[in-house]
């Protein structure tokens, strides 16, 4: 029974989740400014580390986790150099 | 290591469906509302409902399911959730100062009126 619902809400979650990584995603193709699409790309790796969570929860493994952890880390990094490029036009000065 | 969804007892299998499910309903809403918002300075506020409790619904039910499936306490993913939550803010702010920033020295209407403190003393 509990094994019946953890796995219907991890698909339910995995489903809501892979629908916001494609709205995110026509924002970051569509957006009409530079800013529209750097904070599509944001949205898009937030919902993907989200996605891989839901996954480890959905198959029981730990090591999911860690490549969750990856992805927040560097997207971080990613997006603080692209909006240091937006505002000044290099990113290492 | 692997666990069995089936080993759960019942109610810790309703805690995590329920904040799966609000997690990834609060990242969905966040979503829709960043597709739809009509300028930039809306449009930056909707993507902060996935990354506070879409996040935090998310890392909760997977703290739930992993501390009770393995019989200790693995809270190891608060250490995305505080990361996201410290680190959200400062790439939001960075990205309006630039976008503010550019509007500006474009001049072309889209950037906010500046606010003084004096014009602030008058209205």
């Amino acid at each position: 029974m509990s094994a019946i619902i953890i796995f219907t809400a991890v698909a339910i979650a995995q489903l809501m989740l892979a629908a916001a990584m494609a709205l995110a995603s026509i924002r970051m193709f569509r957006g009409p400014r530079a800013q529209d699409r750097i904070i599509g790309l944001d949205t898009l790796y937030i919902n993907a580390m989200l996605l891989l969570v839901t996954f480890g929860i959905g198959t029981g493994r730990v090591i999911y986790f860690e490549a969750a952890l990856v992805i927040g880390m560097l997207g971080f990094v990613a997006t603080v150099a692209l909006a240091k490029f937006l505002m000044r036009g290099e990113v290492i000065e | 290591m692997i666990v069995n969804a089936a080993d759960i007892p019942l109610w810790a299998a309703v805690a995590v469906a329920f904040f799966l499910l609000v997690g990834a309903t609060l990242a969905l809403i966040g979503a829709i509302g960043f597709v739809r918002l009509p300028t930039f300075y809306e449009r930056i506020h909707a993507p902060t409902l996935g990354t506070s409790w879409g996040i935090g619904g998310i890392m909760v039910a997977s703290m739930i399911f992993f501390s009770v499936a393995a019989s200790r306490i693995a809270i190891h993913e608060i250490l995305i959730g505080i990361f996201v939550t410290v680190t959200t803010p400062i790439t939001f702010m960075l990205l309006a100062r630039a976008a503010l920033h550019r509007d500006r020295a474009e001049q072309n209407g889209k950037a906010p009126d500046k606010h003084t403190g004096s014009e602030r003393a008058e209205g």
